[in-house]
């Protein structure tokens, strides 16, 4: 099928938009010094954490956000419905209002942290678990609603079958509804991840910003931005940094999609 | 015909604002033509100026209504100056401290700067001080959580300068990239004590407790202000420098906690 002229302009402009900024992004990579600065203890610390939370956050998201995809994708409309607003806040809010609303809930002095921080002396904000709270709460939704969608399209036919061919509960679930959403299951997993790896706001103003323990690659990069001279070339090659873990991530992805469709 | 008498009511009322600004003067008339001529004076400031800025700038147009004033954009000056270096159009520049400024001198975006204030560091707490802390050896401690801001930006080169100086070893639960946060760590509770300006202690009026550490001294930020080479409005951004260094402008600073330069 031709498409329409018409088409090719605009989408243009929306492919310049979003690769240009990329563009000068690594035209203010100063080359000289990139390796040191990639490889300085402190970005591969960063980089770590990153990839550490981040992976953690996915498997949690997994472990709750699976099931409660199916539940939404099982209920009725109206109860569907409410579900799922409620899990696309944290995607619309600014991430530093989720900041906010966790150290509200969890802080020293929030509505549940206060009563734990008196009886343990345990308080969450500054520990590497905030962050993984934090990447949760903002990357839970791209897994539950990518997933809610495959699920809702897959349709039930072939759980109606499998069920009364007698398959249990159980069984329809990890044979049958599951296996059929797997690409929906990739693509979700991948995007919380980049998501979770990306996280900025609700790390930084819940977690903290500390070397080590909450200092992601997002906060390294604002941190050196912030500094003077030296520390902002370091800024942009962390930038680079993230992004070369974008493509890859995002890259891997496709071609795992073409090897499902072969 | 209703956009022309919403348009005549909309003059009528910045006319009636400009008289009620200018007072008994007679002069209300002439100014009102520059007003719309002129472009509002654009001023980037440290995060630290805030309070004491959106009072200069509101005791200067009152003072000078032919120069209305955009509101103040705060932030920390490194992004401040990152901005500036990078064609921000700007009137006037007001930074924590000089390291900041260079990167905007050495790209010729700023005429010579001049010190307007100074300011020194204090360990902020709760009200009461709740953990006894007394001097920056008390920051030592395990048991108390202790915000400061990054070594990169300003307050926290001079956290390290004055820590470095009483020979105390600190490990921050969180390093902030501005000395908001830091204050703000400390006035929710989040955090038991954090190095910041005594101007932030004092603008937290009750919600914070300031102790000045013995060798204060040792850490002085020094504050310039400058007017930006491209400024769209340089008249008034000279008027406004002129007011933030005259005796009624260093007055205000000086109620806000900040040292005279």
């Amino acid at each position: 099928m031709t498409l329409p002229r018409g088409l090719y302009i605009p989408a243009l402009v929306a492919l310049a938009l979003l690769v240009l900024p990329i563009v000068g992004l690594i035209s203010r990579v100063r080359w000289e010094t990139l390796g040191s600065d990639l490889f300085s203890a402190e970005a591969l610390t960063a980089l770590w954490l990153s990839v550490s939370t981040g992976a953690v956050a996915t498997v949690i998201c997994l472990v709750i956000g699976v099931p409660l995809a199916v539940i939404i994708a099982r209920s009725s409309i109206r109860t569907a419905s409410v579900l799922r607003t409620i899990v696309l806040i944290p995607l619309v809010l600014p991430p530093l209002v989720g900041g906010l609303a966790l150290i509200s809930l969890l802080g020293r002095s929030g509505l549940v942290g206060q009563p734990l921080y008196e009886a343990t002396g345990f308080s969450l904000p500054y520990t590497t678990a905030a962050v993984v709270v934090a990447q949760t709460f903002v990357s839970m939704p791209f897994l539950v609603i990518t997933l809610e969608g495959a699920i809702r399209t897959s349709g039930v036919s072939h759980e109606q079958i499998a069920a009364t061919l007698g398959a249990g509960r159980w069984r329809v679930l990890t044979r049958v509804t599951l296996p059929l959403i797997l690409p929906g299951l990739v693509a979700g997993t991948v995007l919380c991840f980049a998501r979770a790896i990306g996280e900025f706001g609700a790390t930084a103003l819940f977690a903290g910003n500390s070397e080590g323990v909450t200092r992601t690659m997002p906060l390294a990069i604002y941190t050196a931005f912030n500094g003077v001279g030296v520390s902002q070339d370091s800024a942009v090659a962390l930038s680079l940094l993230l992004l070369v873990c974008a493509v890859v991530i995002v890259g891997g992805m496709r071609s795992w999609r073409e090897d499902a469709v072969r | 015909m209703t956009r022309q008498h919403r348009l005549a009511a909309t003059v009528a009322g910045a006319a009636a604002t400009a008289l009620l600004l200018a007072g008994c003067a007679n002069t209300a008339t002439p100014t009102e033509d520059d007003r719309t001529t002129a472009p509002p004076l654009v001023i980037f400031a440290a995060a630290s100026l805030q309070e004491s800025f959106d009072e200069l700038a509101q005791d200067f147009t009152a003072e000078h209504p032919e120069y209305p004033v955009d509101p103040i954009v705060y932030d920390g000056s490194q992004a401040l100056a990152t901005q500036i270096v990078d064609g921000a159009s700007v009137d006037v520049i007001a930074f924590a401290n000089e390291p900041s400024f260079e990167p905007v001198a050495d790209a010729d975006a700023a005429e010579a700067s001049t010190i307007f204030a100074t300011n020194t560091l204090q360990i902020a707490v709760a009200p009461g001080n709740p953990k006894g802390i007394d001097d920056l050896a008390d920051l030592a401690s395990d048991d108390l959580s202790v915000v400061l801001c990054a070594p990169e930006v300003p307050c926290g080169t001079a956290s390290h300068t004055l820590l470095d100086d009483a020979g105390v070893e600190v490990t921050p639960v969180s390093e902030e990239t501005n000395v908001t946060s830091v204050v703000t760590r400390v006035k929710n509770g989040e955090a038991d004590a954090g190095l910041v300006y005594a101007t932030d202690v004092a603008a937290a009026g009750e919600a914070l407790e300031g102790i000045t550490p013995a060798n204060a001294d040792a850490a002085v930020n020094r504050y310039p202000i400058a007017v930006s080479t491209n400024a769209p409005s340089p008249d008034a951004a000279q008027a406004f420098v002129d007011y933030v260094l005259s005796d009624a402008g260093q007055k205000i600073l000086a109620r806000y906690g900040f040292g005279q330069p």
